[in-house]
């Protein structure tokens, strides 16, 4: 035990002793401080200098970054990746349970994310249910474990959702004709998606109210009873005092003011409207319940409630004074982010920053980490992609990636080490063909 | 009596004023694919056909002309992989005809099925897109969406080839029957046995490879079938008698339609090749994820390749994370012609933004832009037609404010056949509508 202490001291002491980097020659993106052409300066994990003219530290590692275009570490304020399991669909209300238990760090998609830039992701549970389970902010440091990964101090949140997903489970018809044991779940109806809603927060009231009264008698010095644990309402009574986000899957402008509406009644609100593909017909009221949107660049008709989906959404909520954001929900959109913002200045001509604000400092606003991320100033964390072009060009390509001042992603070290990943990959796979050969059984491991 | 009727009307006008589909733009780059750039240069527009590209073009008395100072002149794109016109919403079945039921069924048209108020239409001409094929594709008559699809159909029908503007579906056409769509068999596949991906799952090996076997002598067999029937059709033998099915095929065995093999391993193109090595038909490659060793083998027989998104995920977990990126490249370091195709919908529009990147990761920018324009005409036998801006070809155009592989390009104007088309759509009447809500 002391031994591993004394290990674990001396890792810490080597990080904090990790040598300053410089990325000099550089055109930077700040996104909210201008674009400039000079150097950045990484201690420490933090951003420590951004200047023209910047002088190195005698001891720190300099990256030339001739021609290139460094940028704030991308954003995602919805993914699924890295995470073992998505939906807890059984039931409508399944806010017991959170995608930090099935953190995947192995996932393959966490690297291929990074090689397109993305630094940060809100990992979030499924759209099954009206109210999902609870959300994740990680950093994608590839190589460390689940729990290295999480975002600490990042604002817990939950996902909910309306529309034809929560109401799939209680209205089958999108399913397989003749498929076989369909359990009918409530809700069937965009009705009862509100009302599986209200319900819950009903009952989380009664809930916040039972442990009032018991705190307050206590104070009081009077006998009490501490009221059950109930871990399904507990982030629900979380929502109603303000400590965890509303992260809400939804199409429909009806749906969407329904929520806003419900969130009004019960004295919450909504921190992020997902999807939101028609946010842009009710963009008033989501600005003036204040409430982010997170939207597809350029997705529809996929599903009904899609087809009524404009690639203009994020241009014109941003217009309507909506805090934007553009995410993926796909471990392959995921990784061009850069290319669905650059949408934006076609669809509605948004400008060069405020397209790159949609992947950067929005979703951290949204996410409220933009005081550590989401833009490249002094005191942040150093979460950087540096493109071989503006990153808002079709033709660009990501070099490197840092996350706290640490290389997560090299492009020209990905390209190096292929040969040898080949070699090891089929030595691995004669050896198999070898051991099938001597018909000898693949030894397994002793129970 | 079409051509003809045509004959009479390009001799009709007495002034070059006369027809919409006569004009002459000028002050602008033009980008032609199969020539250099022209700066400063002119395209002559005649009843919908090019009739001259140069700097020095003098107007005609009484043209229309359109000035496009500073602005860019390109070919229209053509996606070769669409489901245009068949599909509205993927996931709701009664807006989708993309597969119908049976293993085998050539006689199958799209064109005929093509919706050409379908808002898909709209929605991806204002990117530029002219073009594309539209194809049958899964089988099961229960729609082409990401859930319970059923078993895919071998061969499914004929693609067909139509302009993004028309009346009709008549209007439209380009090329009816411009390839026949085949599934290759592959191991694991449930192949039409079992049903959906589960089925799959619960195959063992020999399972899959049996059924793998079965369905490639099955195809076979169809194959030899067509010959039969052609044989005896020839001989006019006495107890012949006409088979949809079989009249569709002839074109294909004769080689004059070319078979569009759906081949995502490196291992089901080899099949693929193997087969029209075999059965002597002309095969097109259709959303290949890999090309391992088989680049000199399409090299050798001259099979193109229609590639699918750029943009996608490595098919493997331990493949280059940049595998599908690379792709387009290796095809083009192969010697193996190719165009893009989009295969699906929602991101036809997206096509040039497939190309852009293929650039970003390798291939060299005038083979992107071909694979969204020449190379695609001519894999489709039209490049007498479209795909270039090329005295007698029609004028398919796009008039454009840059690059119009870069996302940030705005289109300003197309041209399918010399029309100027309206760039109004869905999209485009929600987004003014909600602009303009108080």
């Amino acid at each position: 035990m002391k031994k591993l202490c004394i290990v674990a001291g001396a890792f810490v002491a080597a990080a904090l002793a990790a040598p300053p980097v410089v990325i000099q020659n550089a055109t930077i993106l700040t996104v909210t401080k201008g674009t400039l052409n000079g150097s950045i300066l990484i201690r420490d994990g933090k951003i420590a200098d951004v200047a023209e003219h910047l002088t190195a530290p005698t001891d720190a590692q300099v990256i030339d970054a001739s021609g290139q275009f460094v940028m704030p570490g991308i954003i995602d304020c919805h993914s699924h990746i890295a995470a073992d399991s998505i939906n807890e669909g059984s039931v409508s209300v399944s806010a017991m349970v959170g995608i930090e238990d099935v953190l995947n760090p192995g996932d393959i998609a966490i690297y291929r994310a990074l090689a397109g830039g993305v630094t940060t992701a809100n990992i979030l549970h499924g759209s099954a249910n009206a109210i999902g389970g609870k959300c994740t902010v990680v950093k994608l440091r590839w190589g460390k474990d689940a729990h290295d990964m999480i975002f600490q101090g990042a604002m817990p949140g939950i996902k909910f959702a309306l529309g034809e997903n929560p109401k799939r489970a209680g209205n089958p018809t999108g399913q397989r004709i003749g498929a076989q044991n369909v359990n009918y779940r409530y809700p069937a109806t965009r009705m009862g998606v509100e009302d599986v809603i209200r319900e819950a927060f009903t009952e989380a009231k009664a809930y916040q109210q039972s442990w009032k009264d018991y705190n307050d008698k206590v104070a009081r010095g009077e006998a009490a009873i501490e009221p059950r644990r109930d871990l399904r309402l507990e982030p629900l009574v979380e929502v109603l005092e303000g400590k965890r986000f509303v992260h809400a899957h939804c199409y429909r402008a009806d749906e969407i003011l329904m929520l806003l509406r419900v969130a009004d009644e019960f004295g919450f609100k909504i921190r992020t409207l997902q999807h939101v593909l028609e946010g842009y017909k009710v963009a008033k009221e989501i600005a003036e319940h204040g409430a982010g949107a997170s939207t597809f660049s350029d997705w529809w008709a996929y599903k009904l409630e899609a087809f009524d989906a404009i690639p203009y959404n994020a241009a014109l909520m941003m217009r309507k004074g909506v805090l934007v954001s553009l995410n993926s929900d796909s471990a392959e959109l995921m990784r061009h982010l850069n290319d669905e913002a650059a949408k934006t200045m076609k669809y509605g001509g948004l400008n060069e920053t405020e397209a790159l604000s949609l992947i950067t400092i929005n979703p951290a606003k949204q996410l409220a980490i933009d005081n550590h991320v989401g833009s490249i100033e002094v005191g942040k964390d150093a979460d950087l992609a540096i493109f071989d072009k503006h990153p808002l060009s079709n033709f660009a390509k990501v070099e490197k990636v840092y996350i706290d001042g640490e290389l997560y992603f090299d492009r020209n070290k990905d390209l190096a080490e292929r040969t040898a990943q080949e070699a090891e990959k089929k030595k691995l796979l004669d050896k198999e063909k070898d051991l099938l050969r001597r018909n000898a059984p693949a030894r397994r491991p002793a129970a | 009596m079409k051509w003809i009727a045509l004959a009479v009307f390009s001799v009709a006008p007495l002034t070059w004023a006369d027809d919409a589909t006569t004009f002459l733009i000028r002050g602008a780059t033009v980008h032609p694919v199969a020539s250099p750039e022209i700066d400063n240069g002119s395209v002559l527009v005649r009843d919908g056909k090019i009739v001259g590209i140069g700097r020095n073009l003098t107007a005609p008395k009484g043209i229309k002309i359109i000035e496009a100072k500073g602005l860019h002149v390109y070919p229209g794109m053509i996606d070769s992989g669409t489901q245009m016109g068949l599909s509205e919403i993927e996931s709701t079945r009664e807006s989708v005809d993309t597969g119908e039921l049976g293993k085998y069924t050539p006689q199958l048209r799209a064109e005929i099925a093509i919706n050409p108020d379908s808002e898909h239409i709209s929605v991806t001409r204002v990117n530029g897109i002219t073009s594309v094929i539209s194809l049958p594709l899964s089988g099961g008559g229960e729609g082409g969406g990401r859930r319970g699809t059923p078993p895919p159909s071998t061969i499914a029908g004929q693609a067909a080839l139509v302009h993004l503007d028309g009346w009709t579906w008549e209007d439209m056409d380009i090329k009816k029957s411009a390839g026949m769509a085949l599934r290759m068999p592959i191991v694991a596949a449930p192949g039409g046995r079992g049903g959906g991906p589960d089925a799959a799952a619960r195959l063992t090996y020999s399972d899959a490879k049996k059924n793998y076997d079965a369905d490639l002598r099955d195809l076979h067999e169809f194959f030899q079938q067509v010959r039969r029937y052609q044989k005896a059709k020839t001989a006019n033998e006495k107890d012949f008698h006409p088979d949809l099915k079989m009249e569709a095929m002839l074109p294909v065995i004769e080689g004059k339609e070319p078979l569009i093999v759906f081949a995502t391993r490196e291992r089901a193109i080899r099949d693929a090749v193997q087969f029209a090595d075999q059965e002597k038909v002309h095969a097109i490659i259709a959303n290949p994820r890999e090309l391992g060793k088989m680049g000199p083998e399409l090299k050798a027989r001259n099979i193109p390749a229609i590639l699918g998104p750029t943009l996608d995920l490595p098919l493997r977990d331990d493949d280059p994370y940049d595998a599908a990126y690379t792709l387009p490249s290796q095809f083009f370091k192969a010697g193996v012609k190719f165009a893009f195709g989009s295969f699906d919908n929602q991101f036809s529009r997206d096509l040039p933004y497939q190309a852009a990147t293929a650039v970003a990761f390798g291939l060299p920018y005038e083979e992107a832009l071909k694979a969204v324009t020449l190379n695609a005409a001519q894999i489709w036998g039209v490049a007498d037609k479209t795909g270039s801006i090329e005295e007698g070809k029609w004028a398919d155009l796009m008039i454009t404010d840059g690059d119009p592989l870069e996302a940030k390009t705005q289109v300003k104007q197309i041209f399918i056949k010399g029309k100027n088309i309206d760039l109004d759509n869905k999209q485009k009447r929600l987004y003014e509508k909600y602009l303009g809500r108080p």
